[in-house]
């Protein structure tokens, strides 16, 4: 299911392979320790404090502040049809930080570091399989959420 | 404890060598470095070589390259650290020097990127990043150090003007270095016009891929008397890593594994910043020069900017950086970078730089940067 997430992946098989399938879904997901409490996004399986396993998602409002953010022109192999296109870091409010693409409510000389933003999933409509990815978006902006699924 | 000396320097010339595999590159730098040193080979006691394999058909280059040397049976092993691969054969050849292992052991950065297609090397260039989270939105190399511009410019107001100043600098020395793969001086505005890469980097603010080679020979103390008569002394190395990804970092105006790595070397040679006369800084992208002299305390966190502006980083200025051209003049070809750095430095302090020489170059300087910081290597060599 990994492979769902980005225009290309690179990563088919993760321990929070999971993540995938709730983005699908228009859940935005970060990790918590069950041990120490440990809140980090992207989320991650093993503690880095207490080398923990003991997981579990923790769903992110996707509310944050630009932490950085580049226009690429010179665009690497599977980018070339979208380029230029706008990187942000994001300081998410619930901790941990996230790479993402700046929507079209948020246009490349409109960003600078320290604003409020939101992020949003999103799915590659005009893609014959599933690709996911999330944009950066003005405060306040919205999306669909399908029901919470059972996952094994 | 005895220290290690270099008794020996070698450097090939840097560019698009399609005239030559890469152990005949590795030839020309030992070559020169053997005869440099006035030994023959029969004192070595082994080899490290420093080389990014995903660049080269031949797999495991070591091999190949101990092979065309004519070095079989001794020693040898392949250090890879990204970048920063030259500085950690450096690093390990010290080690092993050090624990008395070895007594006189050859390092060889060699490289060949151009024998990939371009579509091979853009299919690499969307890989650099951290893979599962950040290479799948498109980041690049470029990318990464244009955010850190981003975000050095929103911080301290540091201008891409002041940033291309460090591309001029570093091919105003370029032009005069024999082995450096660009070798024209470059105008301000005509640099700051170029091609946009990834804002605000345009083309001139990013080093090339280049073919090259270097070598030095290290030895133990008495063995470096023995041998050789102008002998400079590796008194200080520093090596320490940050995140792989650019969402696990404090900030991103320095890198932290820079400035921890400049501490522990200087702690060891026992100088300052200010002692450094000239310096080999990792110039992959014109900010990286900048947040070097911060990072190493040439100037504080925020004014690296400002001392380019002012010229402080030229000869005669408080610390010449980058006389060779930089990697932005001279080319980077990524496993021989940091050997590369090391060979200025030692010509600097033996005062055979000819008209790029820093009058009274007695202590010297390399910061190799591999990636985006994920590791850093600082050395500092001392003439008696
Ligand atoms: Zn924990």
């Amino acid at each position: 299911m990994f492979s769902w997430f980005g225009k290309v992946s690179f990563v088919s098989y993760t321990k929070v392979s999971d993540f995938a399938v709730h983005l699908k879904d228009g859940r935005m997901m970060g990790s918590v320790c069950k041990d120490c409490g440990y809140t980090t996004f992207p989320p991650r399986a093993d503690c880095p404090q207490g080398l923990s396993g003991n997981f579990e998602f923790k769903e992110y409002s996707g509310k944050g502040k630009v932490f950085t953010h580049t226009t690429i022109s010179a665009a690497p192999t599977g980018f070339e049809d979208v380029a230029p296109y706008t990187i942000v870091v994001v300081e998410l409010d619930e901790g941990g930080r996230l790479m993402a693409w700046a929507g079209d409510t948020v246009p490349a000389k409109e960003l600078k570091i320290g604003i409020p933003v939101q992020v949003v999933p999103r799915i590659f409509e005009d893609s014959p399989e599933i690709k996911l990815y999330y944009t950066v978006e003005k405060p306040g902006a919205t999306w669909k959420k399908a029901p919470a699924p059972h996952l094994g | 404890m005895s220290r290690v000396g270099v008794i020996g320097a070698g450097h090939g010339v840097f560019g698009r060598r399609s005239d030559a595999t890469v152990q005949e590159l590795a030839f020309e730098a030992f070559r020169l470095a053997i005869k440099d040193a006035g030994i023959s080979r029969d004192d070595l006691d082994a080899t490290v070589v420093a080389a990014v394999p995903e660049y080269h058909k031949q797999r495991s280059v070591a091999g190949v390259v101990q092979e065309y040397l004519n070095l079989n049976p001794k020693p040898t092993w392949l250090t890879e650290v990204a970048c920063a691969s030259g500085s950690a054969a450096i690093r390990t050849a010290w080690m092993a020097i050090k624990s008395g292992v070895h007594q006189v052991v050859a390092v060889i950065g060699c490289q060949k990127m151009t024998e990939m297609a371009t579509a091979e090397i853009l299919a690499l260039m969307g890989r650099v990043g951290e893979v599962q989270w950040e290479s799948i939105f498109g980041s690049t190399f470029p990318g990464y150090y244009a955010m850190f511009a981003t975000s050095h410019m929103h911080e301290f107001g540091t201008t891409h003007e002041q940033m291309m100043q460090v591309a001029v600098k570093n091919h105003f020395y370029g032009s005069k270095n024999p082995n450096a793969l660009f070798r024209k001086e470059i105008q301000l505005d005509k640099a700051m016009n170029s091609d946009a890469v990834a804002s605000p980097f345009c083309v001139y603010d990013c080093c090339a891929n280049a073919d090259g080679a270097a070598c030095l020979i290290l030895a133990e103390e008495s063995r470096a008397k023995a041998l050789s008569k102008k002998v400079v002394w590796l008194d200080g190395v520093g090596c320490a890593t940050a995140s792989m990804s650019v969402l696990r970092r404090p900030n991103l105006v320095g890198l932290p594994s820079a400035v921890e790595a400049g501490q522990q070397a200087f702690r060891m040679a026992k100088v300052t910043a200010k002692d450094v006369k000239v310096a080999e800084v990792h110039d992959c992208f014109t900010i990286a020069e900048i947040m070097a002299y911060e990072d190493l305390g040439f100037c504080k966190k925020g004014h690296g900017g400002k001392f380019i502006e002012e010229k402080r980083s030229y000869i005669g200025g408080e610390v010449a950086v980058n006389v060779d051209g930089g990697l932005k003049a001279k080319g980077h070809p990524i496993g021989a970078t940091g050997v590369s750095m090391a060979y200025e430095i030692v010509k600097q302090l033996r005062g055979e730089s000819g008209e790029r020489q820093v009058p009274n170059a007695d202590i010297g300087l390399t910061h190799n940067v591999g990636g985006i910081g994920q590791y850093t290597f600082v050395h500092l060599f001392r003439r008696d």
